[in-house]
């Protein structure tokens, strides 16, 4: 947002507005401020990546240690004895993120423009599920989708279930332990995550916008499609990506409401690390991970054509 | 009601009914935390209904190690929340007051680890713990869940303080207060909502994370580690309880923040 406004011509300067800190003693002041913050994220954000860098191309075994070896195939190894668990993570990802949008969008219109008072009691409401323990509410999908529960049920009397299990989206007479129950898991972890940059876009719409496109004969749809929708692509791309890159890398929901078959990279990476050990190949699968997130947000944002992020 | 204008009252409170079924959609499993607290469960897992009990609530510490694991993060959230929150406002007053060369790098450092998949940054850091041989624990718990609040906290803070008009601190100069007096008596106040978000957020963050901790805990375990533990081994009811009661708690807290703020802004209004 400020990365244009830094050309340090003197009347630039003079108009920031800590025109009044004195000067002379003050310049050092904020690096002494950033100092203690900046360190820890250089210590413990930084260097670690540069840890794991090395890591991924290193040769050896835990007894006899390992070395830095330029082993670059451990990427291509990884890679393809992975791929599989890369693409549905992205898929599951991709898949959550859409429905998060088509979910939460509604409700951030209706908190924005047709809450009125109960605009604060919905919003606590969106916020306060957050505060149970993220992993007793999945847990909490367990017994909501469990195999004799009422999802289950409804879904075998309306016949749902065998269109699913053609598709290859449920099993059987089974909702728990296929993708349709990580899909679903996910998508209700990461929805506040795009209910509130949606509703923080939609807020900041003029209502006068709309009632303009009203008066010109547009219909609802129409004002929509039109008005509504292209003022909060803000909301949608900020929410789109806070979904999705966690989502990305989430290995909770697949574990906890999945099965052998719906391993997400996350799982693999945390299996690799934590029970394997063989922190080479871990190492590589986290670098490819964040190389498809860096490739698929760069292309999305080319395509919604929005740089300015942050 | 015959089917059309039933159709057509659909379509007109479209906005309406799809955002309530999203709203369902997200209370849903607090209600079910909820009623199962009350359950009496027949094997180790509380995940179907038997009969109604209030035994779990009569006594929350009745299953080993639980509330052991729930004082650790309670303890790891607030110190994670202290730290951070310092660090972050230090931060946050320093990007938005003072320009300077390094912004636009300071700037890209604080918005990364909120981009980043929190696998990665939990694997990361186990990789340097490992390569310099620190002990996993409580300590390299603490040391990560400040690094990835950090950022949050820089966040809510900047933004108050990005909304604060600076001539009110001139006019506390003017009216010869020092340095420190006006930063105590008139920036720190304006800036509290926003600090106080952010520690909020922080709190919340490292009381619930799952993903970096379990990489970094060794054999520690903090209260969401201990959940995912009993999703093998069986979930005492008493989770259930621990759940409930944080959801109202929170509940309690924002609805009450919310009344004092109202009120002040009322009152300065």
């Amino acid at each position: 947002m400020t990365v244009t406004e830094v050309p340090p011509a003197p009347p630039a300067a003079e108009a920031d507005p800590p025109a009044d800190a004195p000067r002379r003693r003050g310049r050092l002041v904020p690096y002494w401020l950033l100092l203690p913050g900046i360190l820890w994220l250089v210590f413990f954000f930084a260097l670690p990546m540069i840890y794991q860098a090395s890591t991924s191309v290193q040769t050896g075994s835990l007894e006899d240690g390992f070395k830095v070896s330029w082993h670059f195939a451990t990427y291509w190894d990884a890679f393809s004895d992975y791929w599989p668990q890369f693409l549905r993570s992205i898929g599951y990802a991709a898949v959550a993120t859409l429905l998060c949008l088509l979910l939460g969008y509604p409700l951030a219109y209706l908190i924005a423009f047709r809450a009125g008072r109960w605009r604060n009691a919905v919003l606590i409401l969106v916020i306060a599920p957050f505060f149970t323990s993220f992993l007793i509410r999945t847990l909490a999908w367990k017994t909501i989708l469990a195999d004799s529960g009422p999802v289950v049920g409804a879904l075998n009397t309306l016949h749902i279930l065998d269109v699913t299990s053609t598709l290859g989206i449920t099993s059987g007479d089974r909702v728990l332990a296929t993708p349709l129950a990580v899909v679903c898991g996910l998508t209700y972890n990461f929805l506040p995550f795009m209910i509130l940059p949606l509703y923080t876009s939609l807020e900041r719409i003029d209502g006068r916008l709309l009632e303009a496109a009203g008066d010109l004969y547009a219909r609802p749809a129409t004002t929509f499609r039109r008005v509504t929708f292209p003022l909060s692509m803000p909301g949608v791309v900020s929410g789109t990506l806070l979904t999705f890159i966690p989502a990305t890398g989430d290995y909770v929901n697949a574990d906890l409401l999945g099965s052998t078959d719906t391993r997400m990279i996350g799982n693999v990476i945390q299996t690799q690390f934590l029970r394997v050990l063989d922190y080479p190949t871990a190492a590589a699968l986290s670098f490819i991970l964040m190389a498809a997130i860096l490739v698929a947000v760069t292309v999305y944002l080319r395509k919604a054509g929005t740089e300015d992020l942050v | 009601m015959n089917p059309r204008t039933l159709l057509r009252a659909v379509r007109r409170n479209f906005v309406l009914l799809a955002g309530l079924l999203t709203l369902v959609y997200l209370i849903l499993p607090n209600v079910v935390v909820m009623v199962f607290s009350f359950n009496k469960p027949n094997g180790r897992f509380n995940y179907e209904w038997q009969r109604f009990s209030t035994d779990a609530w009569a006594d929350p510490c009745g299953v080993a190690d639980m509330c052991g694991s729930l004082s650790l993060s309670l303890q790891i959230a607030g110190w994670a929340t202290l730290g951070a929150t310092l660090l972050g406002t230090m931060i946050a007053f320093a990007l938005v007051r003072y320009r300077f060369r390094a912004r636009p790098a300071v700037n890209s450092l604080i918005f990364l680890p909120m981009a980043m998949p929190e696998v990665v940054m939990g694997a990361s850091l186990l990789t340097l713990f490992l390569n310099v041989g620190a002990p996993l624990g409580f300590w390299t718990i603490l040391i990560a869940h400040i690094m990835f609040c950090l950022s949050f906290v820089v966040t809510a803070v900047k933004a108050r303080v990005m909304s604060m008009d600076p001539r009110l601190e001139q006019a506390a100069q003017d009216l010869y207060a020092g340095p420190f007096q006006t930063f105590v008596r008139v920036t720190l106040p304006i800036a509290a909502p926003g600090i106080a978000a952010g520690a909020l957020l922080a709190f919340a963050l490292s009381f619930d994370d799952f993903i970096i901790t379990n990489f970094n805990a060794g054999s520690t375990v903090t209260f969401p580690m201990y959940v995912w533990g009993s999703a093998q081994r069986g979930t005492p009811v008493q989770i259930n309880v621990i759940g409930t009661a944080m959801f109202v708690i929170a509940v309690l807290l924002v609805v009450s923040g919310m009344l004092i703020g109202n009120r002040r802004g009322r009152r300065s209004a």
